[in-house]
């Protein structure tokens, strides 16, 4: 069975209250081709729609967007209604069927940027955290004694938030040479830190 | 919002007349019948088993046959309503009875083959032909069904495809029982409900996009 999403514990804003009956009426109407009942029936739901978006979905343009959807699906389906039975649970699968839809597109799409982020950070993030963020100045001496090309990487990539792209574009080296010299350079500037700090503890 | 009003104004100039769907019993009637006779054709074609009178007297071997057939119907049931929008989801525990009847049978086959024989009673082997024919009988039957379903495509598109495939599939197997000699219940646990499990595998996978191919959405209206 698919999903459904759970209903949050707030009733329904007024302006969901389906009055079925209509509808139903102006369905079974629609159904055999009165397009002025049609276009008060979709013109009646729409708001209903949107106060059910609005408890799944949260900006304005994926709200419409998700009315939209369901909108296209009714008048794709609209043969499988029933005439006699309720309108609203008819209207409500389909639109619970694609609002998940749009969440589930949302999260991809957020997966997806999530990940274009991660690979641009080359996975110095977890590392640049278990630097001492008080040791700023052991850090830049660090970072200034890195050969050439490692130091350029983390002070494109890191300190100035290039893109590795923008970073590319600026030095003439490739995104992938840039990657391994801002893999190699957090690998050093560990190494570095690992020793002042050793250093210091062993100085007191 | 103007978008959402264009949209309204251009479904209701694409608005045509529609024949409305039959009540989803009397489809899932027609197709049962259609597909009870399809299946009771090839099972002719391989040539039932010749201790069939025989089986018929076990209360084991009915009881698993009509798990079987039980479940056939009801998951068909269970495929047609759930189809259509609006439609209560209890309609998916239409095949419970049967699918119950018929795993409890296996699992008491099993225990008393267990009993009478001891490990030999559990004892395992081949039995591909079992595989071939519940899966060439499914595979196209459940195809031709979720073509009957195809506008449950924008709708439940998994669950449809899987309880189609469940009616067919135990419709297989049932008739799988009228002509091979799998005798241990544990061949027919192994064979027959893993063919089953297999094609509800697969159905789960390319049931929905089966459907989306059959269903063809009215011209782009925006």
């Amino acid at each position: 069975m698919e999903p459904l999403p759970s209903k949050p514990a707030a009733g329904p804003p007024a302006t969901a209250r389906a009055p079925d009956e209509d509808w139903s009426l102006l369905m079974a109407q629609a159904q055999d081709g009165d397009t002025r009942a049609y276009s008060a029936l979709l013109a009646g739901i729409t708001p209903y729609l949107r106060a059910l978006a609005r408890r799944i979905l949260a900006d304005p343009a994926d709200i419409e967007e998700a009315v939209q959807d369901v909108l296209l699906t009714v008048h794709q389906i609209r043969h499988t209604y029933e005439p006699g039975r309720p309108f609203a649970p008819w209207l409500a699968t389909i639109a619970q069927r694609r609002f998940i839809d749009r969440v589930r597109t949302n999260a991809r799409l957020a997966a997806r940027k999530l990940a274009a982020a991660q690979e641009a950070l080359t996975g110095t993030a977890t590392a640049a955290e278990e630097v001492d963020p008080g040791d700023y100045d052991a850090l830049m001496s660090a970072i200034d004694r890195l050969p050439g090309a490692q130091r350029q990487a983390v002070l494109l990539l890191k300190l100035r938030e290039m893109s590795l792209k923008e970073a590319a574009g600026l030095t003439g080296m490739t995104v992938g040479a840039l990657k391994v010299a801002a893999h190699r350079a957090v690998k050093t500037l560990r190494r570095a830190l690992q020793r002042a700090g050793d250093d210091s503890n062993g100085a007191t | 919002m103007t978008d959402t009003a264009a949209l309204i104004s251009e479904l209701g100039r694409d608005l045509r007349p529609v024949r409305r769907l039959r009540p989803p019993a009397w489809r899932a009637a027609l197709w049962l019948s259609a597909a009870v006779a399809v299946t009771g054709l090839l099972v002719l074609r391989h040539g039932l088993r010749p201790d069939l009178a025989g089986h018929f007297a076990q209360p084991g071997f009915v009881l698993e046959f009509a798990g079987e057939f039980a479940t056939a119907i009801g998951a068909a049931l269970g495929a047609f309503y759930l189809s259509v929008p609006g439609r209560s989801r209890l309609w998916a525990l239409a095949a419970a009875p049967g699918a119950l009847l018929w795993l409890s049978e296996m699992g008491y086959g099993c225990w008393s083959d267990w009993l009478t024989f001891g490990p030999d009673g559990l004892a395992l082997g081949p039995s591909f032909a079992c595989f071939e024919f519940i899966a060439t009988t499914t595979i196209p039957l459940s195809a031709a069904l979720l073509f009957l379903l195809r506008y449950a495509a924008p709708v439940r598109p998994a669950t449809t495809a899987m309880f189609a495939t469940l009616s067919v599939a135990s419709l297989a197997a049932a008739g799988q029982s009228l002509m091979h000699g799998l005798d241990t219940s544990i061949m027919i646990l192994v064979w027959h409900l893993g063919s089953v499990a297999i094609l509800l595998a697969l159905a789960r996978f390319a049931g929905p996009r089966l459907l989306q191919r059959y269903y063809e959405p009215p011209a782009e209206t925006r």
